[in-house]
């Protein structure tokens, strides 16, 4: 079969500018028209440790950033020792000669070694050593035949029109690694014909953020957290000039807290953070489940528990995010599978959160969060419901915030609103806001009062079940075995499926765009005919796994927890696929 | 002149439910007397408040309010106020609120000059939770959680700490003298950036030192004693005579107060374009947002 994709990957220590060189060979693939896909693996160091990012592009859909490389690129000795058994029969690695050296022994079959001076070639051009990987970085396109002038427009991206000389330079550095190669035997000769249609490439954050100032977010409060920080930074740059105040703030109590202010006041808010931060927000998100504010909480999981492993991804923080806060409160959680989902459903989440006026959470993760991914373009088209306003009807007179309705939902005022002045309150109170917590708790009348107020607000749970995605069924609905999961182990169960198609092995995947309010009936429709189950999940305990139990009573035959911080492969998934229909 | 909004017109229907005696009417009334002074319309204000006694304040009062948890009112009324710096935002709370469990945040909320009026209910005690010692309990004072020894710890000095911290407006007024405190409060609300008002205000219930006459055989006026406000030095020498240099002499009234520092709401960029609340939703030109990820 002719290849259809290529994976590349490059890995040195940080500080080596690893990362700046993918994203330039992410660009230069997306600008060439293929599906890419990427995932870096950091650490928490600002200088050496051992990092690599892969980048894979495909002329059809990727699914997941793929397995082994086709070409490795290796800044150090370190990256050679890890990532040179790896590489794909006929690939090749790229290594500089001066410092790093193969040992042949380990290698594929017919895997080419290139060595390259590459560190003398930038010197010969420049004294910044650090163009070593661009004289690396050129060397690949040409070993994947890729043009030449996606190079030039990914660095007049990142250096811009200001430094025109350091773009000359850095396209010199990289046609001196092409032309090396060019004397080393020349290309890999994929022969993959590069549509050069440029394709969208963004991450999840990203996604999120554009998500949210499409839906018309006026305000984000943060404390900086891996791998949360990027839709900080984002938004720092992005979001004022579309009139959101975006606040770095003293630490997560603050931030949420700030986000309920806002929300209360009339805005759209938002905050976002990891697991850490998440806990921090505990109690103060539960204060906007008590006072009907509107927010939305994005959460991007990392590995845990405590600081856990800041740069590697899990999914173990849904407990969190079902649990946080004291007593019962109506929440959304909504978990998108890729970028595409990032946009919608945090778009969505505003809209819900502002219907129901409650709390939504978005939970992503690192591996979602971080990496890129080609998509198709965004419709900022988005529709926009504010929900019900006191203004639109409700008598001045008898107004009262929290009046007693069928849905759940009262009619809302928010400040400046001339005549329907109110108090929210985090202590238990009644339909004008006044205090059932202080001299009325436990009075026979109050006791029924206090019943018909938490019942008002938990109501909300019917409305936001049925204004939530429902979960969907994909692939065959024959099939043998069905996957279960949630999240961004989407592309590689997807994959996985497609993989052992191959082998006569019908596979089919039950994903939850929304994990709470659980869609049990449609749940409980889909289950009735999967023959036998695998679920996937990014933690010990299954914790999705047990909420489907508890909600359904069902439970799946087997499960595959992952908890090591690296992202599910295809192949992970396959081998466990083939485990259970053995 | 008739005034368009009655004293009256500030009152909510709710009564307090605070024991007979406790300070915190006084400072109710106070904070009353200065919006009615200052003719505020209702509507555009927003009284945010922690938990404890003194900060159930907003529900006595017909104005927005939003009675938040517990040391958490300031990040809250911050969100408010960036979200739509047209209303006028007043923050009341407790010292165990404030300086305890919130310290954090009145330090982030000072130096970054909001314009937002601080007023804390000090009675140097834990009221709601029925008598555990504060941050602002004297050294020595024996309190349900402090039995055997008294408390060993030293005070936090709200007012040095509010002084570096970059507050600009910093008062100290006391429930024994309502029209006092309703002019620094007055003053407070008129001051373009942070103003901190500790008011004094006795717990009749679980503070037996620091009781009205406590108060009243020490206290005197920083105003009538030459005190000029602009001096910041000269306000951190007033500021440290209680409880620092010891417990005989206790001054009131404005420590500091400077125009000079921008508020964060006239710099923030975000604000270039007027109240949040009030813009459009959503994005003009979505394309050129895009064309950097292409
Ligand atoms: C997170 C949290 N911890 C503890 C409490 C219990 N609590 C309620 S009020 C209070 C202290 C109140 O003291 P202060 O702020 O000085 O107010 P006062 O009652 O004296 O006016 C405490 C500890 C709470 N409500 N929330
Ligand atoms: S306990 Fe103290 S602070 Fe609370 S209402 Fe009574 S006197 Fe006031
Ligand atoms: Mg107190």
């Amino acid at each position: 079969m002719a290849k259809r994709d290529l994976v590349f990957r490059i890995g040195g220590a940080a500080g080596d500018g690893v990362s700046s060189t993918a994203e330039s060979f992410a660009k230069i693939s997306a600008r060439s028209g293929l599906h890419t896909w990427t995932y870096s693996s950091y650490q928490s160091v600002i200088r050496g440790g051992h990092v690599w990012t892969q980048i894979r592009g495909g002329l059809d859909p990727v699914l997941s950033h793929g397995v082994d490389p086709d070409v490795v690129v290796c800044l150090n000795q370190q990256t050679m020792d890890v990532h040179q058994g790896q590489v794909s029969e006929g690939g090749a690695i790229v290594y500089d000669t001066d410092g790093t050296k193969p040992d042949p022994t380990k290698l594929r079959e017919k895997v080419r070694l290139l060595g390259i001076p590459l560190r003398k070639k930038a010197q010969s051009l420049s004294p910044n050593a650090l163009m070593r990987n661009t004289v690396a970085l050129g060397a690949a396109v040409r070993l994947f035949d890729l043009d030449f002038r996606h190079v030039e427009s990914a660095f007049k991206d990142i250096w811009g029109d200001k430094k025109p000389e350091i773009v000359q330079q850095n396209i010199q550095a990289a046609k001196l690694g092409g032309d090396a190669v060019g004397e080393m035997g020349g290309s890999l000769n994929f022969g993959l014909a590069y549509p050069n249609e440029p394709k969208y490439l963004m991450t999840g954050n990203e996604a999120i953020c554009l998500g949210a100032l499409a839906a018309g977010v006026k305000f984000l409060a943060q404390y900086p957290m891996t791998p949360a920080s990027s839709i900080l930074h984002w938004m720092a740059s992005h979001g004022p000039p579309h009139g959101v105040v975006v606040k770095q703030v003293e630490d997560e109590l603050a931030a949420m807290n700030m986000a309920v202010g806002a929300g209360f006041a009339g805005v759209r808010s938002m905050t976002a953070t990891s697991g850490g931060g998440f806990s921090l927000m505990v109690e103060a998100i539960g204060q906007a489940g008590m006072t009907e504010t509107p927010l939305v909480a994005i959460l991007v999981q990392r590995s845990g528990p405590s600081t856990g492993l800041p740069t590697k991804t899990e999914q173990g923080d849904l407990n969190l995010a079902l649990g946080a806060g004291q007593g019962d409160w109506p929440r959304a959680i909504l978990a998108p599978r890729n970028p595409e989902e990032c946009f919608r459903l945090t778009a969505q989440a505003f809209n819900l959160a502002e219907i129901y006026q409650t709390p939504i959470i978005v939970i992503s993760d690192l591996y979602l969060g971080e990496g890129y991914r080609t998509v198709e373009k965004p419709d900022f088209n988005v529709p926009i419901v504010r929900g019900m306003s006191a203004a639109n009807g409700a008598e001045v007179k008898d107004f009262k915030r929290y009046r007693l309705t069928e849905s759940g939902v009262s009619p809302r005022a928010i400040p400046g609103m001339k005549g329907y002045q109110f108090v929210a309150a985090t202590d238990e109170h009644m339909e004008n806001s006044e205090l059932i917590s202080d001299v009325l708790a436990g009075i026979p009348e109050y006791v029924t009062e206090r019943n018909r107020m938490h019942e008002k607000r938990m109501r909300k749970l019917d409305g936001l079940r049925k204004d939530t995605p429902p979960p969907e069924l994909w692939g065959p609905e024959d099939a043998d075995l069905t996957l279960i999961h949630w999240g961004s182990t989407w592309g590689a169960a997807h994959e996985a499926i497609q993989n052992v198609e191959g082998r006569g092995i019908r596979v089919n995947s039950l994903e939850f765009p929304t994990l709470f309010p659980f869609h049990t009936d449609a749940t409980l429709a889909l289950l009735k005919d999967v023959k036998q189950s695998l679920a996937i999940e990014g933690n010990y305990t299954g914790q999705f796994t047990r909420l489907l139990r508890s909600e359904t009573g069902y439970k799946p035959d087997h499960f595959f927890g992952k908890y090591d911080g690296e992202p599910f492969t295809w192949r992970d998934i396959a081998d466990k696929i083939l485990e259970a229909v053995a | 002149m008739k005034l368009e909004f009655e004293m009256d017109t500030y009152k909510s229907e709710i009564k307090p439910t605070w024991c007979p005696g406790c300070g915190d009417f006084a400072v109710l009334r106070a904070l009353q007397m200065a919006i009615h002074t200052l003719q505020l319309e209702p509507w555009n204000v927003v009284i945010v408040s922690g938990i404890g006694c003194s900060s159930n304040l907003p529900h006595f009062l017909s104005t927005y309010g939003f009675h938040a948890i517990h040391g958490r009112a300031l990040p809250v009324a911050e969100g408010v106020k960036l979200a739509n710096p047209d209303l006028q935002v007043i923050v009341t709370g407790g010292d165990g609120d404030g300086y305890g469990i919130g310290v954090g945040h009145f330090i982030h909320a000072m130096r970054r000059n909001f314009d937002i009026t601080y007023l804390v209910m000090n009675n140097q005690i834990y009221g709601l939770t029925t008598g555990q010692a504060s941050p602002t309990s004297e050294k020595g004072m024996k309190t349900k959680s402090t039995p055997i020894e008294g408390v060993i710890e030293n005070p936090v000095d709200p007012i040095s700490l509010a002084l570096a911290s970059g507050a600009t407006y910093v008062a100290r007024a006391f429930s024994g003298d309502v029209k006092g405190m309703a002019e620094l409060v007055k003053n407070g609300i008129d001051h373009h950036g942070f103003s901190l008002i500790d008011c004094m205000s006795p717990c009749v219930t679980y503070n037996k030192v620091n009781t009205y006459d406590f108060f009243r055989e020490r206290v005197y006026d920083l105003q009538k004693d030459g005190h000029d406000p602009s001096d910041m030095k000269a306000a951190f020498a007033k500021a440290i005579e209680w409880p620092f240099v010891g417990r005989d002499r206790i001054p009131l009234g404005l420590f500091y107060r400077t125009e000079k520092v921008p508020t964060y709401e006239d710099l923030e960029p975000a604000l270039k374009k007027g109240s949040p609340v009030r813009q459009p939703l959503g994005v003009e030109d979505p394309d050129e947002l895009l064309s950097e990820f292409l």
